[in-house]
């Protein structure tokens, strides 16, 4: 008895939540600040869905990933593996090490989730792909301190998420319907990487982001041998120490007088 | 198509789990530490390098190596929606820019 009622509370709990994160206004700017990358994620999701079931793989299977697994890179390398009849620990290290520069953008927005409850945080964590934590951090360079900050980015989150989320499974989905008709050679996913060159051009406002995505590109082309696109790991790392040793000598006047670059 | 197998079903469950863990890697904990400030600073950087880090190499390189010539349709693709954003600042623009010129190149010329 108590402990059906704890849980239809603890439901009730959820729904107000996800209730009070869709009606804030911040949840439709988080998934308008999507919709100019939906064409570009979704030409992407299309062609995932093309190459699950060019794999071999079933509808089921087909769908399962597309809905489920929600990360184009991990889904691009787990395909071959499956349809060669890899061992499960090798497709799931892969898929974790094509992963680990989320585990990076993990410290970055820590500083945002820690109120949350330990389910939430990993629900928030969910929809955190490489376009969705861009424009979060775009949006908000400071983590809130009070209440009312604090659930606008919670809700802008959410939004920007849903809207990621949609956009993905939805495409995965139409690819798998298409997979007979839409030949691969066309390359449509090329549409993806424009959409980050957008986003990626917006975020160069400074001279330093400038030399940033330079030495970033760079090393990422360098290291391209390294296996399992460690050499975007390599590629962020080197990136952010060129950069912290060319900011030095400024950052001391910018800490000091409080200011943004 | 094939039957569907459960030990495949099993492991893209078990890939929903790698995502989940990766992107909450640092959440997972609940232990309060903050990060020291030269770290935090240095991660104002991060975004901006992972994007360049996942787009130059699709960009530039084919099996691998650095493309070495030009008739490659992905180099004026990525030009003209450089130079869409920079004129109109629009990043859907900037998606159908890129690929105005890259479906005539690839499809008509076979670059």
């Amino acid at each position: 008895m108590s402990g059906g009622r704890t849980r239809s509370s603890a439901i009730g709990r959820w729904a107000h939540t996800v209730k009070t994160l869709m009606r804030h206004p911040q949840f439709r700017v988080g998934a308008g600040d999507f919709a100019p990358v939906v064409p570009g994620i979704a030409a992407w999701g299309v062609m995932a869905g093309v190459a699950m079931v060019q794999s071999g793989m079933s509808l089921v299977e087909a769908t399962l990933m597309g809905l489920l697994v929600f990360a184009g890179s991990s889904q691009l390398a787990a395909i071959p593996l499956i349809s060669a009849g890899a061992p499960m620990w090798v497709i799931l290290a892969t898929g974790f090490c094509v992963n680990l520069r989320f585990v990076v953008f993990s410290i970055h927005l820590r500083q945002y989730v820690m109120h949350e409850t330990r389910w939430r945080r990993l629900l928030s964590g969910y929809p955190m792909a490489d376009l969705n934590y861009v424009m979060f951090t775009r949006r908000f360079p400071q983590p809130a301190t009070e209440a009312i900050g604090i659930e606008a980015q919670d809700a802008y989150r959410a939004g920007n998420g849903t809207a990621g989320w949609i956009s993905w499974a939805a495409s995965n989905l139409l690819g798998i319907a298409l997979a007979n008709s839409i030949p691969v050679s066309w390359g449509l996913g090329f549409a993806g990487i424009l959409a980050l060159l957008g986003i990626g051009c917006s975020l160069v406002t400074t001279g330093l982001t400038a030399v940033s995505a330079g030495i970033a590109g760079t090393a990422a082309v360098a290291a391209f041998a390294l296996p399992l696109k460690l050499n975007i790991l390599v590629a962020i790392a080197a990136a952010v120490a060129v950069c912290l040793i060319l900011e030095k000598p400024a950052s001391r006047h910018t800490l000091e007088t409080g200011g943004r670059h | 198509m094939n039957g569907t197998d459960l030990w495949t079903v099993v492991t893209i469950i078990g890939l929903t789990l790698v995502t989940i863990l990766t992107r909450s890697f640092f959440f997972l904990s609940g232990k309060p530490w903050s990060l020291p400030r030269w770290a935090q600073s240095g991660l104002r950087y991060a975004p901006v390098a992972a994007l360049s880090a996942v787009i130059i190499p699709e960009i530039v390189m084919s099996q691998g190596q650095l493309v070495s010539h030009v008739k490659d349709a992905r180099l004026f693709a990525a030009i003209a929606g450089v130079a869409w954003y920079y004129w109109r600042r629009g990043v859907l623009g900037t998606i159908v820019a890129g690929m105005a010129v890259y479906l005539p190149l690839r499809l008509g010329l076979g670059w």
